[in-house]
């Protein structure tokens, strides 16, 4: 009965931060800041339904099951490398490299920006 | 001899561990077969992994996975109030460069992706030397502060777990 609590629980904790990731991806003004959103709320999103998945499992079929651990180590591997790669490609294309930081040691430039003309767009 | 068939030793436990869990039984059948991938993974890829990382203290990398899971679930939080609560004019958004004292690729990688996993922070390019990870802050009214966080919060127990 407690478990069932805790099951939905999560469930909905889940369910929220899903929506509210996917709400951020419409109202977030810009690309880099639309970043922020799915990369963040989804996983724990997406975190909270394993997390149940695997309370259910254990708790109600008695078995313990692995997949869930799976998926998440999946998930983290691969969700910062595509918002690296969208954020790269974002800065190469409409970024100009004036516009950002410059790196911690003189003489050197982003990698993204490499190839590019560092006085044009 | 073993060298040349196990170029990386930790690769393959973790790789036989990987497909034990994927099959979801512990049986004799699937740690054997897990062994055999994770045996021919590491040579077919050992080129694309020169040196073996140096990997410190178990004990550091537990503390470590404990406290970005902990961010991760504040990161949440926080990024849920700012996408909610916080009008798109009064975000304080911005790029900071984060100067890093972390050598090795394997280190960058893993600081790298923790900083987009936790609050409010993206990073989006490395500079080509690799000294220094250029980040983007959701809402950061004090970028200064924001990159003393990530150094003595995750570079500091990196650079105890790989150098």
């Amino acid at each position: 009965m407690i478990l069932d609590y805790v099951i939905a629980a999560l469930l909905v904790i889940a369910g929220f931060f899903g929506l509210v990731g996917s709400f951020g991806l419409l109202k977030l003004p810009d690309q880099m800041t639309r970043l922020h959103a799915p990369t963040k709320a989804t996983t724990l999103g997406v975190g909270g339904v394993l997390i149940a998945s695997m309370v259910y499992f254990f708790g109600v079929a008695g078995t313990l099951s692995f997949h869930e651990l799976m998926i998440t180590l999946f998930l983290f591997l691969a969700a910062p490398i595509t918002a690296f790669f969208i954020a790269r490609v974002q800065l190469r294309n409409h970024v100009a490299e004036r516009d950002l930081p410059n790196p911690a040691r003189e003489g050197t430039r982003w990698a993204g920006h490499l190839g590019q003309d560092s006085s044009s767009d | 001899m073993l060298r040349k068939l196990f170029p990386h030793p930790l690769l393959t436990l973790v790789l036989t561990a990987v497909w034990v869990m994927l099959v979801n039984v512990l049986t004799l059948n699937a740690v054997v077969f897990g062994l055999i991938l994770g045996t021919i993974v590491p040579l077919v890829t050992a080129a694309y992994w020169p040196d073996r990382p140096k990997l410190r203290s178990p004990v550091k990398i537990v503390e470590y996975i404990l406290v970005v899971l902990w961010d991760i679930c504040v990161a949440n939080v926080q990024v849920a109030m700012l996408i909610l609560f916080k009008r798109n004019a009064d975000l304080k958004s911005t790029f900071v460069t984060v100067p890093l004292e972390l050598r090795t690729p394997e280190a960058i990688t893993v600081l790298a992706g923790t900083i987009t996993m936790t609050p409010g922070t993206v990073s989006a390019d490395l500079s080509e030397d690799g000294s220094s990870l250029l980040v983007h802050c959701l809402h950061a009214p004090d970028p200064v502060g924001t990159v003393h966080d990530i150094k003595s919060r995750y570079e500091r127990r990196l650079k105890e777990i790989f150098e």
